[in-house]
């Protein structure tokens, strides 16, 4: 059902009727990664009428990881007798001189893993080694690695660490929405960040500032129902926080996973790739667990080199769209990777490069 | 930013899980969801049951998908 | 465990272990006069008439014993494949195995059965061998490689070139099944109905062709699944093809595996499916000719050829939805992902 063509069609109706009520052309921004894949993927763009105009935001935890991360990361797997272990998400990003994957191809010891806890089986299996867990992702995936750090403390596993690299979605939410030069009339919130934050976590959207917001789901049902929502909003001059994924979402989140994140982790001020340092937005390990922090492993970083010409910064503030950047689909593609957003599968960019390539090209 | 994908409890050991999809299983830590039951639909991330389906707010859901397809088929 | 189990250097030297092991290993499964002379070369009676189609291929997998398949059944499978759908019918092939040094016996017994009963189902003869070993940690257990030898029957034309706007592209089964099932072992995930589609397809291609339709080309979506399959097929034929998603089987099984790993379905391996274009009048009859053969009870019409476009991408893609997107080639389909 929540692939019918059918209901996609009813709500595209929908939409386009409670548009037509807008008199303006209104910006949407999903803030998901996961998100903006999904609607390139089902051609969504394609079903909105001219007034509404989607935005991808800050939601890929991959593209807004710094570049000096990755370095550090490289120069941790090229430390003998140290072995990384990363979500596959981050193996192509460029570095400032290469990716994890080359340095695996040049001897680095890097691994691939789907959970932290396979990280924490490889400590297991080679008590020898020093595993280093690359800690990247939002709320969502967080407390997976506290839980995995709270296994290590239980079953004594002592060579198990983390490099923190952790970030939140509500400040960069809150500095994009309150910024006079980023278009924004309405959220579409993050559904799987919610499962653990609550819908609650963003009311300071409509209540603050208000924005209409949305939390919703994955399909492309999902997705439209929460545009249909917003533009409702937008028309009848309202300003809430709607949860549309209640299936999964509560007003009050996951309230254990909290727990586990806030034992070993606390706020810290965090970059963010392409928008910059914004205040409490990462997560840092509590002092207490300076012997699972890897970035306290002394290791010669080389000073950072960020790609030149690359407007990811701009794409992540959703203020352009991809093909407006000149080295989109030329110098940068999924196969040549300069910006974070061409790398991940859910990058703003790599995910117009695939989907949505044709129609950006028969855009006057 | 995060998949997540729904599977059902169908073994679970303290907080040890097995999940199955599709006839798929996994094995999934509880250790963020230590009152899960077995038979209830969790969301699997990275390893880990983050949160519970609710199975009345999944019926509402498709409730509505479906009304909105038959209202399509109508013509409204 | 005692030196017997484990495959030792002097496994490779030539000498009395080399010989120990091709006696006891190979030369019982793979039994046949051309291999049993152990001569430098198996020489061959003349082949039928036709053309001569030779392939070879390099294998690796971990793991090298998965559900429905191991190293050995996909090696023999996917030489006989590459030669089945150039429409060539598969005579002999060659197996070498590397060993990497401490590589248990058995493991290397269990792939050597698996290439000896996929060839006995192939109606192949695995006529030559080698056998290298490589100090621990220089490799991964155990690779294969494969080369095949067949004949195209006189009057045969399967070719790329000879793809036509209307033509039909079918499908022979689900996709994705092999390498979902690879991918679900790496990870942890397991199910009964979770099975490699791993399968010589000489059979079913035999079936297909004699139904008399007009075959242009065919291919088994292998690496990069049927998305990069399309992609070089549909460059070399100079046109575009058009599939429709809801059309395409794919096993609930595997669409859980990609769901969970972050894949999509349409990049992810077949070792046992064919994909062929046929002449649109034609259509029906071979889609009924491959659903009557045991390998194509699932077969499918999955899309439609049509005129190149100078812009655009070669193989686009009709979502469930109704909405369109171009299926491109893409890097790094193949890592697990969480985002």
């Amino acid at each position: 059902m929540l692939f019918d063509p059918r209901a996609v069609a009813a709500l595209a109706r929908r939409i386009r009727a409670a548009a037509s009520a807008l008199g303006r052309r209104v910006v949407l921004m999903e803030v998901c990664g996961t998100h903006t894949h999904a609607i390139a993927a089902a051609g969504l763009r394609r079903l909105l009428p001219p007034q509404v105009r989607l935005v991808s935001g800050p939601g890929c935890p991959v593209c807004v990881t710094p570049v000096d991360y990755l370095d550090r990361a490289e120069a941790l797997a090229a430390l003998p007798g140290t072995i990384v272990c990363t979500f596959g998400d981050l193996m192509r990003v460029p570095s400032s001189r290469g990716s994890l994957e080359r340095s695996r191809a040049a001897g680095a010891g890097v691994r691939v893993v789907y959970s932290p806890r396979d990280a924490l089986d490889v400590a297991r299996a080679e008590p020898a080694s020093r595993v280093v867990f690359l800690s990247v992702g939002f709320e969502t995936t967080a407390p997976t690695i506290a839980a995995a750090l709270a296994e290590s403390e239980d079953s004594g596993i002592p060579n198990f660490r983390i490099l923190p690299g952790n970030k939140t979605v509500p400040p960069p939410l809150r500095a994009l929405a309150s910024d006079p030069g980023v278009l924004l009339d309405g959220v579409l919130l993050p559904g799987h960040v919610s499962v653990v934050t609550g819908s609650r976590a963003f009311s300071f959207l409509a209540e603050e500032l208000g924005v209409p917001a949305a939390v919703v789901g994955f399909t492309p049902a999902d997705v439209l129902r929460g545009v249909l929502e917003l533009v409702e909003q937008l028309r009848d001059g309202r300003a809430e926080v709607a949860n549309l994924y209640g299936r999964v979402v509560r007003e009050e989140g996951n309230p254990r996973a909290r727990t586990v994140l806030d034992r070993f982790f606390e706020p810290a001020d965090a970059v963010w790739r392409g928008l910059g340092a914004i205040g409490s937005s990462g997560l840092a390990l509590r002092p207490e667990w300076a012997h699972r922090d890897a970035s306290r492993i002394e290791v010669a970083v080389p000073e950072p080199v960020e790609p030149s010409g690359c407007r990811c910064g701009d794409v992540l503030r959703g203020s352009i769209e991809p093909p407006e950047c000149s080295l989109f689909a030329s110098a940068c593609t999924p196969d040549t990777p300069v910006g974070a957003c061409m790398v991940s599968g859910e990058g703003t960019c790599a995910a117009w490069y695939r989907h949505e390539r044709r129609t950006a090209k028969e855009r006057p | 930013m995060c998949l997540a994908v729904p599977m059902e409890l169908v073994a679970r050991r303290e907080l040890e899980g097995e999940v199955e999809r599709n006839g798929v299983r996994r094995k999934v830590s509880l250790a963020l969801l230590p009152e899960a039951e077995i038979g209830q639909h969790l969301l699997i991330h990275a390893g880990y049951a983050i949160g519970a389906v609710d199975a009345e707010e999944a019926r509402e859901t498709i409730a509505l998908l479906e009304e909105l397809a038959r209202a399509s088929e109508e013509g409204r | 465990m005692s030196d017997s189990a484990k495959i030792l250097l002097a496994h490779g030297s030539g000498g009395r272990r080399t010989r120990d092991l091709v006696r006891d290993t190979f030369l019982p499964a793979f039994a046949n006069p051309f291999l049993e002379t152990l001569s430098d070369s198996a020489v061959l009676p003349e082949p039928p008439a036709g053309r001569l189609a030779l392939t070879t291929d390099g294998f690796v997998v971990d793991p090298p014993v998965f559900p429905g398949g191991n190293l050995g059944s996909l090696s023999v499978c996917g030489t006989v494949n590459d030669l089945a759908v150039a429409g060539a019918r598969p005579l002999w092939l060659s197996f070498a195995v590397i060993l990497e040094e401490g590589c248990p016996i058995d493991l290397l017994e269990t792939l050597v059965a698996g290439a000896a009963a996929a060839a006995e189902e192939a109606g192949v003869r695995i006529v030559a061998g080698d056998t290298k070993v490589v100090p621990r940690g220089r490799g991964d257990r155990v690779y294969a490689v494969t080369s095949g030898l067949g004949v195209v029957p006189e009057g045969r034309e399967i070719d790329d070139r000879r793809i036509r706007p209307g033509d039909a592209v079918l499908v022979s089964g689900p996709v994705g099944d092999h390498g979902a099932t690879v991918m679900a072992c790496r990870h942890g995930m397991s199910g009964p109905g979770l099975r490699s589609d791993a399968a010589p397809l000489g059979g079913l291609v035999e079936a297909l062709l004699s139904s008399g339709a007009d075959v242009r080309a065919m291919h088994d979506p292998t690496r990069g699944g049927v998305a990069v399959t399309c992609n070089e097929a549909a460059s070399r034929a100079g046109a575009r093809f058009r599939l429709d998603e809801a059309a395409i089987p794919v096993r609930p099984e595997v669409e859980a595996v990609c769901e969970t790993l972050g894949l999509d379905p349409l990049y992810v391996a077949c070792e046992g499916r064919l994909l062929a274009w046929v002449a649109a009048p034609d259509a029906d009859r071979a889609l009924a000719a491959l659903r009557e053969h045991p390998l194509g009870t699932a077969a499918a019409r999955i899309g439609v050829v049509e005129d190149a476009r100078p812009a655009g991408a070669p193989v686009i893609l009709r979502t469930r939805i109704g909405g369109e997107r171009p299926l491109d080639l893409l890097s790094g389909s193949d890592l697990p992902r969480i985002c």
